[in-house]
């Protein structure tokens, strides 16, 4: 076990851990946010995706010794009240059904949109296809990413 | 209807005592004057009656609540049906609101606690919550408006029909005079609610019909929705569980050694669980986490007892099937004519076999389940669909009362099916009664995807014949396959499945003049269960292909042959819906202008009550493999509530058909299940994902199913438009698109 500083949504948490212990349950478990979802514990399905320093990783998969003092962010940083424009574009193209798999669906466009702000087909292809929704809702993920993408520029061009 | 018959009369006797005003308030959370209304089923009576809470609690009556206005003039809900996805969260309110007249944003929904008695079933499966209710809710919300509204009329001392709601108000039409519903409660509670209450037209909603945004949406998109994997007890522990990976198989010995080392590990004890008629065995690992947990059962040495019954192999599955379904006699569930002498006789006839593999349900979030069994009482909390049952069967196996057992529903991470089952449950209630504290059980990946139950794999054949006027003469088909019905030692082989017909659409009984429908039954320890249209995924495969093959036989458009067997000499209206669906899909996707570099398919199946039919559009990439452009599917499920859940619905039956056909499948290898994560299980993602254009019909029909039947016309569609492209006909699944 070890004593490690986990930077989760620009707040500090010190946990005590087996440092093997992969960040999905450190995150879950220990720091006690449940929205990151375990799906497959073998970085298959992208439900667990938090951001490492900006980057989308699969958080079954890293070991919470690996992560300490980096600044995490998973979906509840996004924001709380659907104030990120992703959010409002997963509400306004009513997207999730089961919504089990959308924390890590919205960790993923968001880290898309970040780099790419009118991103194509392919792009979202790339970016997200490493992300399993059993519901099937990947024609409304399409639709709600490009939905951001114009809100996020109507903002950009107000400011 | 339903996809097993013991849904239909499920358990009613154990009744609880009457709900009384306490335990409305304790589920419903309302405290102060409110005024609250139940459906009550009197004995022997057909229709629902919805009665006042507080006058029924004196009357002593039975009543399953369903609605409470406070003095705010907040409505709450009891949602009696789990939410995995398909909407119920949204459709149920969205009833209620438009009788009551109120904004659906006042509307606050909680979830029922496991009470067939209280609510009826309760399982959510059969696609059956809109269905299943609908008229009892428009009654309840039309109800309490105009208790409401005799309510005001009464504090103005005018007559009722000077008075309407809207919009959480009741109005003085003369004076324009207004009463809050919250200011109308206490006067409305005390008044006998009336026999009858006029429903509005369909024409007259304001709610019903509109796509309105879901609820339960804006939870699921910031990470506050809560799981049964996010549910946590004061107090409570993690378990992992080592399960025998073979269906029958046993513990024989196990060495906690070195599990008990790991750190966090509180207990490691045998467990069992039942499924079907089965001990499920294995060995659980309880720890201080999750982590904790997986670790320790990793250090876990089990000896398993093997010995008793068949390893099988998927070979061997598929060999038995085949065989059967050539040369074994069979049960015969549904016959018209003379089969055997038509197709004889005819000059023109065709058979083929079709084969569907087995596949695992794969929820998004793993089976889990919370217990606390604390003396004689239990209480669960889970992602489940039927709590109702799990309450029942908890009870029964843990020798509990009824009413000392609660069952509470979470949101659920996908269920298909697979969350209607009650293993999980038990299990988590044998392992807290065993350490006496709060226990979550989680399955890994690897424990959801290979302990079942599966949806069966089937081998069908079909024989059939058509007519010198080119329509169908004689139709037969053959199902080998496990039945549901019959798991485990000492099934009955000689009951027909009646599940056979399941996906083929009514009119076709009526048309065709010598048909044979007939299963036989596999016996082997694969536990099976309903996986999302259930019968109906794997039958429409065989009727939808080998309705296009007699049409080619035929020399006819598959389409147009199809729709001439939609002919109905009577023309009675219910047959009218089918050639207008057909006519609809034909509109929408250019079916008669189709271009000659594409192919197109067709499929129309039925499934609980709605009808739906689908094409398929596919072409050749640049590579000269075959892509799929397009999906337009046509919906008729009569009433319905919220077109956008419609879609979406069908939109997502559509990628789980996809799933299903190209890219997974379960094998079994020496008696267990191979494919265990989705490393070998594959899913479809977002680039194999077609575009999809769902149509709904709109018509006076009686609500049907919404969140299955848009499934099993999908893999037939595609399959006959890759024959229309390549003349290839693909009659065994999955198959690899990049392989035509």
């Amino acid at each position: 076990m070890a004593t490690i500083t986990l930077k989760v949504n620009n707040k500090s948490y010190t946990v005590d851990a087996d440092p093997k212990m992969p960040l999905l349950w450190a995150i879950r478990d220990l720091v006690g946010l449940t929205g990151t979802k375990y799906g497959c514990g073998i970085a298959q399905c992208g439900a667990c995706t938090v951001h490492l320093a900006g980057v989308p990783v699969r958080s079954c998969s890293v070991p919470v010794s690996a992560v300490a003092n980096k600044e995490i962010t998973t979906i509840e940083g996004i924001s709380s009240d659907n104030s990120h424009p992703v959010q409002q574009a997963w509400i306004q193209e009513q997207v999730p059904q089961c919504g089990y798999c959308q924390s890590g669906q919205i960790m993923a466009a968001t880290a898309l949109l970040k780099k790419t702000a009118s991103p194509t087909d392919k792009d979202i292809d790339t970016a997200m296809q490493g992300h399993i929704c059993r519901c099937g809702t990947y024609p409304r993920i399409r639709k709600a990413i490009k939905t951001a993408s114009a809100l996020m520029s109507q903002k950009a061009s107000v400011k | 209807m339903f996809p097993f018959g013991l849904l239909e009369t499920s358990n009613n006797n154990q009744m609880t005592k009457n709900i009384t005003r306490r335990n409305f308030i304790k589920i419903s959370g309302i405290t102060g004057a409110a005024l609250s209304l139940g459906v009550y089923l009197p004995a022997n009576a057909k229709d629902a009656e919805i009665v006042n809470v507080d006058i029924a609690e004196k009357s002593g009556i039975d009543l399953n609540a369903w609605i409470s206005i406070d003095t705010s003039g907040k409505v709450t809900i009891i949602n009696h049906r789990s939410e995995m996805g398909q909407g119920s969260w949204q459709a149920v309110p969205q009833i209620i609101a438009e009788e009551l007249e109120v904004d659906l944003n006042k509307v606050n929904i909680v979830f029922a606690e496991g009470n067939n008695a209280k609510y009826g079933s309760q399982i959510t499966g059969g696609s059956s919550t809109v269905r299943g209710s609908y008229s009892k809710l428009l009654k309840l919300g039309a109800t309490a408006r105009e208790m409401l509204t005799e309510a005001a009329a009464k504090k103005w001392n005018v007559s009722k029909a000077d008075c309407y709601a809207e919009d959480g108000h009741v109005i003085q039409k003369s004076t324009g005079k207004k009463f809050h519903y919250g200011e109308l409660v206490a006067d409305a509670s005390k008044l006998e609610a009336p026999k009858t209450v006029r429903l509005k037209m369909p024409e007259e909603y304001k709610i019903i019909r509109k796509p309105l945004q879901r609820q339960d949406v804006p939870l699921k998109t910031n990470g506050k929705a809560i799981f049964g994997l996010d549910k946590k007890l004061p107090g409570m522990l993690f378990a992992s569980v080592e399960r025998n990976p073979r269906f029958w198989g046993k513990v024989k010995s196990f060495d906690d050694t070195a599990a008990k080392a790991v750190p966090g590990v509180k207990h490691v004890l045998a467990v069992k669980m039942k499924v079907f008629s089965q001990d499920r065995e294995g060995v659980a690992v309880v720890a201080d986490s999750t982590w904790a947990a997986m670790q320790g059962r990793k250090a876990l040495k089990i000896v398993w007892d093997d010995s008793g019954f068949d390893h099988h192999s998927t070979d061997q599955l598929y060999g038995a099937m085949r065989k059967d379904v050539k040369s074994a006699k069979g049960n015969v569930f549904r016959t018209k004519g003379d089969f055997d002498t038509a197709y004889q006789k005819s000059t023109k006839k065709i058979e083929a076999t079709y084969e569907t593999p087995y596949q695992s349900h794969s929820s998004m979030e793993p089976l889990n389940c919370i217990a606390d069994v604390k003396g004689n009482k239990c209480e669960i909390w889970g992602p489940i669909q039927a709590p109702d049952w799990v309450r029942s069967d908890i009870a029964r196996l843990m020798e509990l009362k009824f009413e000392d057992v609660t069952v509470n529903m979470t949101f659920l991470g996908g269920g298909f099916g697979r969350k209607a089952f009650l293993d999980y449950p038990h299990e988590a209630a044998v392992i807290s009664k065993a350490i006496s504290a709060p226990v979550q059980v989680i399955w890994t990946r690897e424990d959801d995807m290979t302990q079942g139950p599966f949806r069966p794999g089937m081998v069908y054949q079909c024989k059939g014949s058509v007519s010198e006027h080119g329509g169908i003469q004689s139709f037969e088909t053959r199902m080998a396959g496990q039945n549901m019905d019959q798991q485990g030692p000492g099934a009955d082989k000689d009951s027909y499945n009646g599940n056979v017909v399941e996906g083929f659409p009514e009119p076709y009984f009526n048309t065709l003049p010598h048909y044979r429908f007939s299963d036989i039954p596999l016996i082997t320890p694969v536990p099976v269960m309903w996986w999302r249209s259930v019968y109906s995924s794997t039958n429409a495969f065989a009727f939808e292909s080998f309705l296009d093959e007699l049409a080619i036989a035929a020399g006819k458009d598959p389409l147009e042959f199809r729709r001439n067997h939609f002919m109905d000499p009577t023309w009675s209206p219910d047959k009218i819906r089918y050639h207008e669906l057909a006519n609809k899909l034909e509109e929408v996707s250019g079916w008669k202008s189709r271009g000659k570099n594409a192919g197109f398919g067709v499929a129309i199946t039925e499934c609980f009550s709605s009808i739906v039919g689908q094409v398929v559009k596919v072409s050749k990439s640049t590579d000269g493999k075959v892509k799929i452009d397009k999906v337009w599917a046509v919906m008729d499920c009569g009433w319905f509530v919220n077109p956008d859940i419609v879609r979406a619905q069908v939109e997502g039956s559509i990628v789980m058909a996809l799933g299903a056909a190209v890219t997974h499948e379960t094998h079994f290898a020496d008696g267990k299940a191979v494919e265990q994560n989705f490393n070998t299980y594959k899913m479809p993602r977002i680039n194999d994902t077609p575009e999809i254009e769902v149509h709904i019909m709109e018509n006076d029909e009686k609500a049907g199913g919404v969140g299955e039947p848009g499934l099993p016309p999908f893999t037939p569609a595609l399959t006959n438009a890759i024959f229309d492209l390549t003349g290839k006909r693909i009659r065994k699944l999955p198959f690899k698109l990049e392989e035509v």
